[in-house]
């Protein structure tokens, strides 16, 4: 009998998007499959489509994003669905109402989806409790950045052609960012071999327990790497004890054409933006299109959002 | 009251090194008459009670070290009534109090409300602590003196530390003199900024700020070498990792006195209980490794570690229901306390000796108090329990005021069935 019960209980709820960690590899390969069919229609004149007519999808952000927020906002419009962005920095919380306030408010308008940043690590999973709609995850915290990943996946596949048997550095503030966690599992998990560098005050303590090798040398964690993604250094990372100078950070962890060659010949760069040139990496090198996957990631970033709402918005 | 005896029980009191089955008088004024195995009914008058323990175990009322009742100003988390329940339903008869409460008990007159409003209210012994600095704020000590003079047993901030090296070693000159408890929170604030569990595998994985080992380490460090310059009576509230237990080995093996507790909390789980933001499991100091727990326990074995406390700290759901770096810190445990510490001998890692010496004489030779022992002439506080009756902890069953305990659903060996206070059967499992 309470079998039964739970048989019942898991059908009806909805599935949410909280991070790579919960995804399964055929759940991911289907996400990166269903995005390649967006990539042309972007690029298209016509661009709308009416998949999720009739469904509401709200972005919550609780966290200033410019290009994560507008990339999901796109990506809702184009697939046709009502798009409503609150930036809750600036409203609710500051008259003192909690997440889960927030979440039971908007809930009751009856959102098929939310689309959530936020500065807290787990707000996400807390809130995909709390209400009846689909939760996709647009950040928390230093925990994950699951489209981010998804993205960053499909950038590479569309370059070179596969992920698996690939070796990928990721290189920088380790310690505080999502999109590294997120990186970690989804690399590992299309059979990637990952290296991260970064200054021992912005390596998280047990990393390697993720599956990766750690390094505190770019010469050597760049070694016979194909991809290079480089994170964003902040800049309050500046004042506090973590380094020592951002001219002793770019000497020896900016990203430059000459510390470039110490990983393979064809490597290609990545940056999940928005960048500090001269910090983490050497201007003209981030606009060389001949090695920078910048813009594409941008661009892919929509393709890959696209098809996560639509696999996940509940029929 | 009519004298009461108490047979065939299996009485276990480390403060006197019995172990042994037997009976026990209580006199009419609530004392142990006589106690153990020679004692026989004739030696009771011909109109006492007679209560059959059926070979259960009887031992000394537990003395707890550390909980937090919710009076004054936090009354919605928990009160002396609802303490004094939960407390008696886990066998515990002595609780020393948290004075950070709002007002906080940093000053003679609330004392006298702690000390009034608890006679009224509570029916379990209380012993207030007061604040160890004004307003916790770690700057000026408070009148220690005065405030002994009024009942306080130790003096504690609780969930903060001294950081300031100065007073740290002023407070300890002077405590020293007039022979005050110091009660200390092991934390440098600089090191576990923001931090919300143990750094590691886990804090990596939840994307949450850690807590290093070393915040704890070297407080205690800092606080066992002023004590060798001062020596007062120093206590460690809680720790939670080897490295701090090897420090606290290689001054105890150089003659340094003082004495260390450690929470039924870090006793029975470690960080990985956590999963998936179980902010029920946040706790200060943080769960650490598996690792560290067994190395814990092991010190309770060898003596490094001289009590367990339940570290009770009731909160609110509302604290709680929140992302996991906003969430209140802390969980209850007093009602549990027992049990849990039962299955340190349950699984082999303890004699059953050791663990109620833990909860009885020793925290209440720290404290210099005279419970924690059933010789004769003391009050009769006594906890009686089933070794073996399996149960499941249900927070709704507890009897705090909030819910928040970090072992829902844990299934445990031994159960209380019965605790009397001053002779007067206090509670009694249905």
């Amino acid at each position: 009998m309470a079998v039964k019960k739970n048989k019942i209980a898991i059908k009806d709820q909805p599935k949410h998007l909280l991070g790579i960690q919960n995804l399964s590899i055929a759940e991911a390969k289907g996400i990166l499959e269903e995005a390649k069919t967006f990539i042309k229609l972007n690029r298209s004149a016509s661009k709308k489509l009416e998949l999720l007519r009739g469904k509401t999808q709200i972005n919550l952000f609780f966290e200033p994003s410019t290009r994560t927020q507008s990339s999901f906002d796109l990506a809702g419009k184009r697939l046709g669905a009502d798009v409503m962005t609150m930036n809750v920095t600036n409203s609710a919380l500051k008259k003192g109402e909690t997440l889960i306030d927030t979440a039971m408010t908007l809930n009751a308008m009856h959102p098929d989806i939310i689309v959530i940043r936020h500065q807290d690590s787990g707000a996400p999973n807390l809130l995909s409790q709390k209400v009846n709609c689909t939760v996709i995850n647009a950040g928390d915290g230093r925990r994950e950045h699951p489209t981010q990943a998804l993205l960053d996946a499909l950038t590479i596949i569309n370059r070179k052609g596969k992920i698996e048997g690939l070796k990928i550095a990721i290189c920088g503030d380790i310690l505080h960012s999502r999109v590294a966690r997120s990186n970690i599992y989804l690399m590992n998990m299309l059979g990637a071999e990952v290296n991260v560098i970064a200054p021992k005050t912005l390596m998280p303590k047990s990393i390697e327990k993720l599956g990766v090798k750690s390094f505190t040398d770019m010469k050597k964690g760049l070694d016979g790497c194909d991809i290079v993604m480089m994170l964003r250094l902040q800049n309050e990372r500046m004042q506090g004890s973590f380094l020592p100078s951002k001219r002793e950070y770019y000497e020896f962890y900016g990203l430059t054409s000459d510390k470039l060659k110490f990983a393979n010949k064809d490597a290609l760069i990545m940056h999940p933006g928005p960048m500090n040139r001269g910090v983490e990496i050497d201007t003209k090198l981030a606009d060389d299109i001949n090695v920078s996957l910048v813009k594409e990631q941008v661009e892919l970033g929509v393709a890959v959002r696209m098809a996560c709402l639509k696999i996940y918005c509940k029929k | 009251m009519t004298e009461k005896f108490l047979t065939n029980a299996r009485i276990i009191d480390p403060s006197q090194k019995m172990d042994e089955k037997g009976s026990v008088i209580i006199s009419e004024n609530g004392k142990v008459k006589y106690i153990g195995k020679n004692v026989k009914k004739s030696d009771a008058s011909s109109s006492a009670e007679v209560i059959d323990l059926k070979n259960n175990i009887l031992i000394p009322g537990l003395v707890d070290m550390k909980a937090f009742v919710g009076e004054p100003g936090y009354e919605y988390k928990e009160n002396f009534r609802t303490l004094s329940h939960a407390a008696l339903a886990g066998g515990v008869t002595s609780i020393v109090t948290m004075p950070n409460t709002k007002p906080l008990i940093d000053n003679v007159s609330m004392v006298d409300f702690i000390i009034r409003r608890g006679r009224d209210k509570a029916s379990v012994n209380l012993f207030p602590s007061a604040t160890l600095t004004r307003e916790i704020e770690g700057k000026q000590m408070t009148e220690f003196g005065l405030l002994s003079s009024k009942g306080i047993v130790g003096f504690t901030d609780v969930i903060k530390t001294v950081q300031s090296t100065e007073t740290m070693s002023k407070i300890m000159d002077y405590a020293s003199d007039i022979g005050v408890l110091i009660m200390q929170h092991v934390e440098d604030y600089e090191l576990s900024k923001n931090g919300c569990i143990n750094e590691g595998e886990v804090s990596t994985r939840l994307g949450l700020e850690g807590i290093s080992y070393i915040a704890e380490k070297i407080i205690i460090e800092r606080d066992l070498s002023l004590l060798s310059e001062f020596p007062c009576r120093y206590h460690i509230n809680q720790i939670s990792s080897k490295e701090s237990l090897e420090v606290i080995r290689r001054n105890k093996e150089n003659g340094l006195n003082f004495t260390v507790g450690v929470s039924i909390n870090n006793l029975s789980l470690n960080e990985n209980d956590i999963g998936d933001f179980k902010t029920f499991l946040k706790v200060s100091p943080p769960l650490r490794l598996e690792d560290d727990r067994l190395e814990l326990v092991r010190g309770i074995k060898s003596g490094l570690i001289d009590v367990i406390v339940s570290d009770h700290t009731p909160e609110d759901e509302e604290g709680k229901r929140l992302p996991f770096a906003q969430a209140a810190t802390g969980s209850i445990g007093i009602e549990t306390l027992f049990p849990l510490a039962l299955e340190m001998y349950h699984n082999e890692s303890l004699p059953l000796e050791k663990i109620i010496e833990t909860l009885t004489i020793n925290p209440a030779k720290i404290l210099k108090i005279n419970k924690g022992s059933l010789k004769i002439g003391s009050d009769a506080d006594m906890c009686i329990f089933d070794l073996d009756a399996p149960w499941i902890i249900k927070a709704d069953l507890l009897k705090s005021k909030s819910k928040n305990t970090a072992v829902e659903n844990r299934k445990v060996q031994g159960k209380v069935l019965m605790t009397f206070l001053n002779g007067e059967l206090a509670f009694k499992s249905q």
